[in-house]
């Protein structure tokens, strides 16, 4: 229900130019929301006197069938679709074909439509296009007035979101406004014989997985980190269907304004994130003069290179370069750790690599037990030979 | 000038082993502590309230020894503390935690709240968005530097972003998510330990938030726990000796070569 307190309301019209929607309209001076409208809340909080409120009731478990459809949030930047879409597209068509429901895309942006095709190839049934001047860019207020009403009015029942550092703004904000539960960086999802989606996280700093259900409320919304599941490989010869929504943004609702983006290039070539080998480095490397070991070794794979927390957070290197639980989740062809021991933490964020190599010198280190080879010894030793022995073998082939 | 900072008492999750045997958490012993990314946003309200004077409160949700975590802040130059505790909330998920603490939060005078970017036993970062929308202020995550205009109505932020950052402008009242980087908590000298403990701390139980008790913990979840379990181990690898290094290499070279990686 959403209520105007008329006696508050100065009939300034903000709400009118607010409304995405276009269901405010002003009478008698007096702002009046009619049959359009969503409860998205854009009007709620651009109103300066506080005149609107919306009380939202729980849905009701009978009408939660109402809600049908597996949704992906298709986050783009600069016109380039982040690499976890794609992903969660994979995924989103396995959940979407065991529930026997559409699969959609919600793209918003501007001019963002020619990513409608990517979108559909990846695995997408439908896309749900939202274009406006105003999110050219991400803002917390805009993104979530905008995707707020369109899940209102379309009544998906899962929702994905990756959880990048905008999907992890976007998806709470949004699942606060809707009153619905979320699940963050779940690593496994699956449709249960109840028809719930099933969320399975690390919980306790990664030490046990739970799973999670959301009984009570649709859609169901949950986030993935990036490279936790495989995109599906991409089929070029579906077409597109698009659905064009009507919005509408006033940049008065958005309440933050950003003045200056400042790109910092990351002093590695490679990112972890999408590198396909990597070099990662531990406690075990001493000093961190001694990552140049680590460099040469990456240099010579054409790795990218990583690092623990325990060395991340003595200033060795960049957050951005850190695996594990509290940096990036990894999941490349080859995964060398070098003086890594293991700590659970650490192999929550690179369990899933299809290789792992350990280098270290403690024999009971726990990386070892996620080793698919592991060196026991002097990796100060190990790490020269094994990149002088991979330069002999690539020039031998030459 | 108002601050209010939430924080969540932690176990030292870096303490936490795996019973090999029964392959259940160890819990005895843990260690608890103030969760990192809160303390780094005390010491930035703290920062604040030196710089151009200010009013910092604490508030926790949490069992009643959750006190330690309060008195901790309390040391480093938080002015009062709240303690939300009652076996009413217990079990909540991140929306019944945002929900109450801004039962809480919503009768009491802020210009800035500051929350961690997450906390280290949970990692979902979502409870300081999700407390900013049901209180309607607007928030900024990823937050590394916080500058007050000289007029204290806005701030300036450095908010980090996939790419790099962005500076972003916010009139107050705003919501801020600390990440490491925003600065180094500072270790609280023994004569502000000592004073902490003729701080107040506010206990504030269900029945002093009044409403529907339905709402909180377990009961006011929207997400169930349904079942808990522990990864599966991967499988046994190859183990070789490194002390003739050459020889060694040459063996994962071998294997890399196989697995078609080189």
């Amino acid at each position: 229900m959403i209520k105007v307190d008329l006696e508050k309301c100065t009939g300034c019209g903000l709400c009118v130019k607010a409304c995405p929607f276009g269901a405010a309209t002003l009478s008698d001076k007096k702002a009046v929301i009619g049959d359009a409208c969503t409860l998205c809340g854009a009007c709620v909080n651009i109103c300066p006197v506080e005149a609107i409120s919306i009380e939202r009731k729980r849905v009701d478990v009978s009408k939660l069938a109402d809600y049908k459809g597996v949704w992906v949030y298709a986050e783009q930047a600069d016109g380039k679709l982040r690499s976890v879409v794609s992903e969660l597209l994979g995924k989103g068509r396995t959940l979407a074909d065991k529930l026997e429901e559409p699969l959609s895309a919600v793209l918003l942006g501007n001019n963002a439509s020619e990513l409608a095709d990517e979108l559909v190839a990846h695995g997408g049934d439908k896309v749900y296009l939202a274009e406006h001047p105003a999110l050219e860019r991400y803002t917390t207020d805009a993104y979530t007035d905008v995707l707020s009403g369109i899940i209102l009015r379309h009544k998906p029942s899962v929702v994905l979101f990756g959880a990048t550092t905008n999907g992890r703004d976007l998806a709470p904000t949004v699942a606060a406004r809707l009153q619905v539960g979320l699940t963050a960086d779940c690593t496994g999802l699956d449709i249960n014989d109840e028809r719930q989606l099933v969320q399975t996280r690390p919980a306790f700093g990664g030490n046990i997985m739970a799973s999670i259900l959301t009984p009570y409320t649709r859609p169901q919304m949950a986030t993935v980190r990036p490279n936790v599941f495989k995109p599906a490989k991409p089929d070029s010869s579906k077409k597109a269907v698009v659905e064009r929504l009507k919005i509408n943004v006033d940049p008065r609702a958005i309440r933050t304004k950003t003045v200056e983006t400042v790109k910092e290039v990351p002093a590695e070539a490679v990112s972890v994130e999408e590198a396909d080998l990597i070099v990662s480095c531990g406690r075990g490397l001493k000093s961190p003069e001694n990552l140049e070991l680590a460099r040469d070794l990456a240099e010579t794979l054409q790795a990218a290179v990583g690092g623990s927390r325990p060395i991340v957070d003595a200033g060795w290197m960049p957050h951005h370069q850190q695996v594990g639980q509290s940096g990036k989740t990894v999941s490349p062809k080859l995964y060398i750790a070098c003086g890594i021991s293991g700590a659970i933490q650490h192999l929550v964020g690179m369990r899933t690599s299809d290789i792992i190599v350990a280098v270290n010198s403690d024999p009971e280190a726990p990386i070892f037990n996620v080793a698919d080879f592991g060196v026991v010894g002097d990796l100060f030793k190990i790490i020269p030979a094994l990149a002088e022995e991979i330069k002999r073998v690539k020039s031998e082939r030459k | 000038m108002d601050i209010v900072v939430c924080i969540k008492q932690v176990p030292e999750i870096t303490e936490v082993k795996i019973d090999p045997e029964t392959r259940t958490l160890i819990r005895n012993g843990v260690p608890s502590i103030v969760n990192p990314f809160d303390e780094i946003a005390v010491e930035e309200a703290v920062r604040i309230k030196e710089r151009v004077g200010a009013t910092v409160t604490v508030v926790t949700m949490g069992p009643p020894q959750a006190r330690d975590a309060l008195l901790k802040c309390l040391a480093m130059g938080a002015d009062k503390a709240v303690l939300i505790t009652d076996r009413a909330f217990a079990g909540a998920d991140t929306w019944a935690t945002a929900y109450t603490l801004s039962q809480v939060i919503k009768k009491m005078s802020y210009d800035v709240v500051f929350c961690g970017k997450q906390a280290i036993d949970g990692d979902t970062a979502q409870v300081g968005p999700e407390l900013a929308e049901l209180l309607g202020i607007p928030h900024i995550t990823y937050v590394r530097k916080v500058e007050l205009h000289q007029d204290l109505k806005k701030v300036i932020i450095h908010r980090e972003t996939d790419e790099g950052y962005d500076v972003v402008e916010c009139k107050l009242p705003v919501l801020l998510t600390a990440i490491k980087g925003l600065n180094e908590p500072r270790l609280p000298s023994l004569m502000n330990i000592l004073a902490s403990n003729r701080k107040e701390i506010k206990t504030i139980t269900v029945a002093d938030i009044g409403g529907d008790p339905e709402q909180y913990g377990l009961a006011g979840s929207l997400t169930q726990v349904v079942e808990v379990f522990t990864p599966e181990p991967r499988g046994k690898g190859i183990k070789v000796d490194g002390s003739n290094p050459e020889d060694a290499a040459k063996q994962l070279v071998q294997f890399l070569f196989e697995k078609n990686l080189l």
